[in-house]
């Protein structure tokens, strides 16, 4: 039994020309103190994901099915009374834009015991003492002076950091970053990852860390979903995706990065560009960009255009993908025959 | 390609910056300038100092890559080459000519040369023309005297060029996705046939398939019409790929200038190694990070000596005093640090 279990999730946005899905069938499990990496592109769905296990999807945003079970309990449906006693509490979330996620008419230290006081029955002393222990922890310099100054007055990095103190505040069980360092810099961000790590194993606390960074995913965390239009494509261990990626999306995804070709030549671009979800091709919704839609003896593989694919099992890995399901098929029936 | 140019018969620089510098100010106009002080009315101003002396050549032919993180001046040198700020101190040349104290009239000539490409596609497009109206406007401003058929003829070629159906001229930018704009937005720059383009972190803005996209098409450009560009980004990995020649930049001004392959195998300045190592890879071990103490300084004060010196690791007294200058290193590059100068700093 993982720590948290999410089954068969779906978000539907309610619109005016009907409703958009945003996550169709997302299935994913965290252990205790495990790190998962999600990735993709703007629009994948991965935000939403996030977004949706504290129920955190605004109007007209809704979960439309599914289940979400974290520590045995079933999120989906509870009050938000009941949620409230789970989010920043022992679910944490860390936010991109630092400046947007701190409140700027109270100081640091008013934000982290108003956050205390909420969750525990503490003075507002032992609130402080506990602030600024987590600012030690997070290696602000001067964490004392930190306390009474309002967020305006620290560079990104320092209320970066600032917020992982909060979102540690209460001893989670689980952070979920989105998107964490994309608005740092690179040596800040650098910075803020190796800490991020290290209160994490520190604390025996889980991560999930949505990114459209395959670089930092692979530095961080265990195992990585990948997603699209919506839905997870891959998923599975970190570094046996990054270095054998089943599907072609992945594949594609990996090989456009710069370092993947030499110096001067072309880059290999995906052609195309993610379908809007309200639009989403038949079948497979990446099968307009696939190179591998047409087979190797070059007839077409109807499944692509019409089914929407399942997931298989390649190593530890699961891809999404007819065209990997059809290379394991051709490999496992001649050593059926020989048996 | 990009070796060749190099080797034609005009070695002087297309583009030369020496001693720029630009500052802006803070404290307002004349009469919020003035104070009390002691009893005495003074007047008080301070400034950010965005670039502070920059020195740059720029051959025919290359890609000089221009990385730093953010306020390290790296966009304000950009605008200034392009004219859109005027520099505090300091010149821009181009072609040999002096353009920075040029009338708006005198300009013109040369914007039609030198062209730019803006980090968000989404704002660099008016919401209002049509992308016909925008592709034709560039055109029909400095060829005044072409007939309708040939401007319209051109957009055809240029929207064809960057992969962009030229049916799609009536629809508006909204109308396309951030790649599809960010096409758009090259074309405009590749209508009036330019030869140099600063592009001011053109791909930032776009997903990691689009930004592949994105740069295999700047690359074409570049060897279908022979371009040249100063590219100003903070994504190393993409410096590598593309730049031909690459300059680090901290706090407004210039540490290290280098060939890329030289800056990438053997960075000499601390702030380039301590930048290199922060890049994530993909790679199986964990990072072998240079921690940086501190952060960048604010450029309203601006430190002594050698602006890295409080974060710098191998800092000592004269780094605190003076201002290293560039100087050229064995391997073809430039670096300004006493340190390397001293032969203090393990390569």
């Amino acid at each position: 039994m993982s720590l948290l279990d999410v089954n068969h999730l779906d978000v539907r946005f309610a619109l005016r020309g009907g409703d958009v899905q945003a996550l169709r069938d997302v299935c994913f499990s965290l252990d205790r103190g495990e790190r998962l990496g999600i990735v993709g592109e703007s629009g994948a769905g991965k935000s939403v994901a996030a977004f949706s296990l504290l129920n955190l999807i605004a109007k007209p945003g809704y979960i439309a099915g599914g289940s979400i079970r974290f520590d045995d309990q079933e999120l989906i449906g509870v009050s938000d009374r009941q949620l409230r006693k789970i989010r920043g509490h022992r679910m944490s979330m860390i936010f991109q834009d630092p400046m947007m996620t701190l409140n700027p008419v109270l100081t640091i230290g008013e934000q982290m015991v108003e956050c205390l006081k909420a969750h525990r029955r503490i003075t507002t002393r032992q609130a402080r003492t506990i602030s600024l222990k987590r600012l030690q922890q997070v290696q602000i310099p001067s964490p004392e002076a930190r306390l009474d100054q309002y967020p305006h007055e620290l560079s990104g990095g320092m209320r970066q950091r600032v917020i992982i103190a909060v979102a540690l505040l209460l001893d989670p069980d689980i952070i979920i970053a989105d998107e964490p360092t994309t608005a740092l810099d690179v040596t800040i961000q650098a910075e803020i990852m190796a800490l991020l790590l290290e209160l994490c194993e520190t604390h025996n606390v889980g991560l999930i860390l949505i990114t459209h960074d395959l670089g930092v995913v692979s530095q961080v965390t265990q195992r990585m979903l990948v997603m699209y239009a919506g839905r997870v494509i891959e998923q599975g261990p970190t570094r046996e995706i990054i270095n054998d990626p089943q599907h072609p999306y992945t594949q594609g995804l990996i090989n456009a990065l710069p370092q993947m070709a030499t110096p001067g030549e072309r880059l290999n671009q995906i052609p195309g560009s993610m379908p809007s979800l309200s639009k989403l091709p038949s079948g497979c919704a990446f099968h307009p960009r696939c190179g591998f839609v047409q087979r190797s003896d070059g007839t077409d593989r109807q499944a692509c255009r019409e089914e929407v694919p399942a997931f298989v099992t390649s190593g530890n890995c699961q891809a999404a993908c007819h065209m990997v399901a059809e290379m394991i098929d051709s490999e496992r029936i001649p050593a059926q025959e020989q048996e | 390609m990009n070796s060749s140019a190099t080797g034609t018969a005009s070695t002087a620089p297309l583009l030369s910056l020496k001693g720029l510098e630009k500052r802006f100010s803070l404290s307002g106009d004349f009469l919020e300038q003035l104070q009390f002080k002691g009893g005495k009315l003074v007047r008080h101003q301070e400034h950010v100092h965005a670039i502070n002396g920059v020195d740059l050549d720029i051959q025919r032919g290359e890609a000089l890559c221009v990385v730093g993180e953010s306020g390290c001046g790296k966009s304000t040198v950009a605008r200034t080459v392009m004219g859109l700020l005027t520099p505090s101190a300091g010149e821009v040349r181009y072609a040999g000519e002096r353009i920075d104290n040029m009338s708006g009239k005198q300009l013109l000539p040369y914007r039609r040369r030198m062209q730019m490409i803006f980090q968000n596609p989404y704002a660099s497009l008016n919401p209002r023309m049509t992308i016909q109206q925008t592709l034709e406007e560039p055109i029909r401003l400095h060829h005044p005297d072409w007939s309708n058929q040939a401007v319209k003829d051109k957009v055809s070629e240029v929207m064809e060029s960057v992969g962009i159906s030229a049916d799609w001229g009536p629809r508006y930018g909204h109308e396309f996705s951030g790649g599809q704009r960010q096409r758009i937005a090259i074309a405009r720059a590749l209508a009036v046939d330019p030869e140099f383009i600063v592009a001011d972190e053109p791909i930032s803005a776009l997903d990691v398939s689009i930004q592949a996209q994105v740069l295999n098409l700047l690359m074409e450009a570049q060897q279908r019409h022979n371009l040249t560009y100063l590219f100003i980004t903070h994504d190393l990995a993409v410096v590598e790929h593309f730049g031909t020649r690459v300059a680090v930049m901290y706090l407004g001004r210039v540490c290290e200038v280098a060939p890329t392959a030289t800056l990438f195998a053997r960075p000499r300045h601390p702030y380039t190694q301590a930048l290199m190592s922060a890049i994530p890879r993909l790679e199986d071990d964990r990072p072998q990070h240079i921690r940086l103490e501190g952060e960048v300084p604010t450029p309203v004060h601006l430190p002594s000596g050698c602006v890295f010196h409080g974060r710098c690791p191998h800092a000592n007294q004269r780094c605190r005093d003076e201002i290293p200058q560039l100087i050229a290193t064995e391997d073809g590059g430039q670096v300004a640090c006493h340190g390397v100068e001293e032969n203090r700093i393990d390569p």
